[in-house]
């Protein structure tokens, strides 16, 4: 930034610093990686939704020539698993298998064609157990036996009921009560990347590169289950091929090639096949919702309680965190005074479910915006009047702790409801327009496992001339090296393409939690203006002195220091101080509420979105066609608005397949469609063209102001067009995925009289335990919102 | 058994040429041409993503024609000019679609677009001026998770009127 306060960098499209090597094919994806006499692995995955393992002969695929390792459960008995609440993972299960799929042998030979031959000629013997498939069978007592051994009753993995308010008097205020329920059906990330990993073991040291979000957890669990110490152990982010949360926890094919290059003294490569990646999942749990709210006759919510019931698959995953979320972000958009909250995970045998982008917060955004909806209707209100009525207001708290700040929910709204005309909507049979609104964290304000290191480090080095920034934080395609380079180069006054970057490689690279929960902007982001600042003051005293001037009036913009060039300063610099080198890092603030579970939902800054869908549902086939989005997106500040537009566009996209038709579905344990062409996502001729609008709030707290792009402008797609789809037809659906068969369903219905409605028809009952209460914050926090508790 | 079955594999010798560069290989007959790329010539810009022809994402042009690299037998191209990503650039000059796909950030993640290149190149040498729905019908087998595919449009469309 220059001395009048102008940026050189920020807030420009500039090309993103690795395009070039994107677009002629030179970025090395974990599978493109061949070193010298690299085996191929293979793994032999459970045909069973639900079996005891019996026995496992494995002396068949020994005997293949070209086989030379084949690994068990046995060899890799030290359970994982990304939460350490839920270690329950195995890399090879021996004793019992829970989803088609789960991992039980491995083999690393010459080629991939004998890999398979040999994991063919294992022979495994089972006892089948009876499969736990819905929410209502793991709600029930179990026919053979229990999915996982804790948790409880029956197949049900976490409970949990909170309440901060007082609800019932809440209630008692109102004018209207209304309750309904809903279904967000789940569904999966499809990266175009199949997940991949590389190893090598040599002088007692494990190299591992993997298409992985997160290094430093597969880091962590590669040192419990391999039994070697953290600094043994190298992992490498390779050129990531797409993660959307889907490479976040860490995955049983990373531990077993270490483990057998481990055992054969040879590199080991596996990659998923397609059929293997939708089977690994970790992807959008199924919620089935409840939600009851009072509201005062203007509109105005009184209380709110909502239930969760999520089909969490058959491990922990990040499955307690997600629980939590189904209930934390309700009171970011709309000021609820008293809320109650009651969530259950129950254990299916079916591939895990864990984060997808929004992770845990689509599903409930979906059922309450749609249900403001049913009840502006029920007053005579317009819905989005209704809405703007609630927003929450900039710098407060809400009921459960979450510290607003900036909040541009207002603005956003205003920009989609002009440019989209919907308040004069051409109101016609078959044509409808939808509004919706969303919130997001800016990362998660406490880490995974509880430490007290920061959430991110940045360390620069400077010489001969040149600037390097080191960070544990992986570019999943979104950007991050970009938004890192363009922070570094505006302190440095360079162009972002000057600076060097070493990131995503933990012998390298200083502590960065990794590419979920939309933190890497804000924290990674924060930790280089703090390195980069202490750099540019060495490099301006140095130059000062040399100058003879004040520090104070040496300008640094356009590859200048004062008098100096940047090669020039740089060596000043490096005379006075010796060698150069800078680092930073960025903790969010202690936000947590005081009560358990109170450290899922606070983030340091909430990003918001609002859209509006039009589009034509022809009341004969069902048949939805979109015609356009306009989409407004609160990110504080743009640090590049290309890549803000690209993140946005990007969650639209993803919102409207699963709006439409992504589904991910089993039957007898078996997935639906396991292939890309019938897990139906959009094509470039179901894409409408997308309006984006960037809303610029500026944040107290973020880099240059800037909140989250990625994740949150998903959120408002699948209720604005299921709000559409009832303005266009007179019908709710209220489950995604609107596919055509559920609208004629909702039509038929209507002409029989009954409810105009496509959804689930109940809520089952769950043995939530009695809330805890929680006080709400003190009303003086409202004001005081941008410091911490 | 199968270990015999799977040595005793058939070999030919081919000559392909790809990117201009004509090289000749002993090769398993059944080895599709994508496998021969990455693995045989190195030319790992050719990703992967079903293997099934679904996802388009190893689409290579043959005699300028999209083709998935995948489902393509090396001995039914030998003869035909094969371009891959690492064919579209004369030298360190970027072709405008790689400039224009760098400019406008259309590619993201990255891993689908030297496919979308390949099947956008192959249209603006059939149409040099497409509409918007043109561009959308000829790249609508290439599937990609990251873009929305908006700034692709862009890039084609910005592309196409450098290129004209």
């Amino acid at each position: 930034m220059t001395s009048d306060g102008k940026f050189g960098v920020i807030g420009k499209p500039l090309q993103k610093v690795d395009a070039v090597a994107k677009v002629t094919g030179r970025a090395i994806y974990a599978d493109d990686m061949l070193l010298p006499r690299t085996l191929h692995c293979r793994i032999l995955r459970s045909p069973h939704p639900h079996a005891r393992i019996l026995s496992i002969d494995t002396s068949a695929a020994r005997r293949i020539p070209g086989v030379q390792a084949v690994i068990t459960g046995a060899d890799l008995p030290i359970k994982f698993g990304i939460l350490p609440v839920t270690q329950d993972e195995r890399a090879l299960e021996h004793e019992k298998v829970r989803y088609v799929g789960d991992p039980i042998a491995a083999v690393a030979a010459i080629d991939e064609e004998i890999a398979a031959a040999a994991c063919d000629a294992i022979s495994v013997e089972y006892e089948v157990l009876e499969p736990v498939m819905s929410i209502d069978e793991a709600l029930a007592a179990p026919k053979d036996e229990r999915i996982q051994d804790y948790g409880g009753p029956h197949n049900i993995h976490k409970l949990v009921a909170l309440e901060f308010g007082d609800v019932e008097a809440g209630f008692a205020q109102a004018d209207h009560v209304r309750e309904d329920v809903f279904f967000f059906q789940g569904n999966t990330h499809l990266p175009m990347e199949q997940h991949s990993a590389i190893a090598t073991y040599v002088d007692g040291r494990i190299t591992l590169w993997s298409s992985t979000q997160v290094v430093h957890y597969v880091h962590r669990a590669l040192s419990k289950v391999l039994e070697l110490p953290m600094s043994r152990i190298r992992v490498i982010g390779a050129a990531h091929g797409g993660g959307f949360g889907g490479k976040t926890d860490p995955f049983a094919h990373e531990i077993i090639v270490c483990k057998l290059a481990m055992l054969t003294g040879r590199p080991v490569k596996c990659t998923l096949t397609r059929e293997e990646v939708f089977y690994a999942h970790r992807g959008r749990h199924p919620v089935l919702m409840w939600v009851r709210t009072g509201v005062t006759r203007d509109g105005l919510i009184t209380a709110m309680h909502f239930r969760t019931a999520l089909d969490g698959g058959a491990y922990g995953s990040y499955g307690v965190a997600s629980t939590f979320y189904t209930g934390a972000l309700q009171t970011v958009t709309y000021d609820i005074p008293a809320y109650r909250f009651e969530g259950c995970r129950v254990f299916t045998n079916k591939p895990p479910c864990g984060p997808k982008r929004g992770h845990g917060t689509p599903q409930p955004r979906f059922a309450l915006e749609l249900h403001l909806e049913k009840i502006a209707h029920d007053l005579g209100i317009d819905p989005v009047d209704l809405k703007r009525r609630n927003f929450v207001m900039p710098h407060t708290r809400t009921v459960n702790w979450m510290r607003v700040t900036s909040c541009g929910l207002e603005e956003c709204t205003e920009r989609v409801m002009t440019a989209s005309g919907y308040a004069h909507r051409d109101k016609r049979p078959g044509h409808g327009m939808g509004f919706a609104i969303s919130s997001y964290l800016s990362g998660a304000g406490t880490a995974i496992y509880w430490n007290d290191m920061p959430h991110s480090e940045v360390q620069i080095k400077v010489d001969r001339g040149g600037v390097t920034a080191y960070c544990g934080a992986m570019d999943i395609g979104q950007g991050s090296d970009s938004v890192l380079a363009t922070i570094v180069a505006e302190e440095l006054g360079l162009q972002p393409a000057d600076v060097r970057l070493v990131t995503a490689d933990t012998d390298t690279t200083p502590i960065d939690l990794g590419s979920y929960s939309s933190r890497v902007t804000f924290m990674a982001g924060n930790a280089a203006i703090e390195a980069a600042r202490k750099m540019r003051g060495m490099l301006i005293e140095a130059v000062a002195a040399k100058m003879k001037c004040d520090a104070a009036a040496v300008e640094v913009a356009g590859g200048r220091i004062g008098d100096f060039s940047f090669q020039e300063a740089s060596v000043l610099a490096e005379g006075r101080f010796g060698t150069l080198i800078s680092a930073g890092s960025y903790t969010p603030p202690k936000l947590a509420g005081p009560y358990k579970g109170s450290g899922v939902g606070p983030s340091p800054a909430y990003s918001y979105s609002a859209c509006v869908v039009d589009l034509e549902a022809d009341a004969r086939t069902g048949l939805v066609k979109v015609n356009r989005i306009w989409i407004a997106h609160d990110v504080g500040r743009a640090i590049n608005p290309l890549l803000v537009e690209g993140q946005v566009e990007g969650s639209v996209y993803m919102g409207l397949g699963e709006a439409l038709m992504e589904e991910q579905a089993f039957r007898k344990g078996l997935h639906k469609w396991p292939s890309m062409l019938e897990y139906k996502s959009p094509t470039f001729l179901d894409m409408p063209e997308v309006e984006t609008f960037i809303v610029e709030t500026v944040d107290p707290e973020g880099p240059y102001g800037a909140k989250e792009a990625g994740q949150g402008p998903l959120l408002p797609v699948p209720p604005a067009v299921c709000s559409a789809v009832y303005d266009a037809l007179g019908v709710w659906i209220d489950e995604v995925p609107v596919t055509p068969e559920k609208i004629v369903e909702a039509l038929r219905r209507r002409a029989k009289g009954e409810p105009a409605r496509f959804g689930p028809a109940r809520f089952p009952s769950i043995p939530y335990p009695t809330a805890i209460k929680v006080e709400p914050p003190p009303r003086e926090m409202d004001r005081a919102a941008t410091s911490s508790i | 058994m199968k270990q015999e079955v799977l040595r005793d594999v058939e070999r030919v010798v081919l000559k392909l040429d790809v990117n201009g560069e004509r090289t000749e290989l002993l090769l398993p007959v059944h080895k599709t041409l994508l496998e021969v790329l990455r693995e045989d010539m190195q030319l790992t810009g050719t990703k992967h993503g079903c293997e099934l022809g679904e996802c388009g994402t190893c689409t290579v042009l043959v005699d300028g024609r999209p083709e998935l690299s995948c489902l393509v037998l090396p001995i039914q191209v030998e003869g035909h000019a094969i371009t891959t990503v690492e064919g579209m650039a004369d030298g360190a000059v970027l072709h405008p679609l790689q400039q224009a796909f760098a400019e406008l950030g259309a590619a993201q993640c990255g891993y689908c677009t030297p496919g979308i290149l390949l099947s956008a190149k192959s249209l603006l040498e059939t149409t040099p001026r497409p509409s918007r729905d043109e561009i959308r019908e000829a790249l609508a087998g290439n599937l990609c998770r990251c873009t929305g595919y908006s700034k692709i449009l862009d890039a084609v469309e910005l592309a196409a009127g450098r290129m004209t």
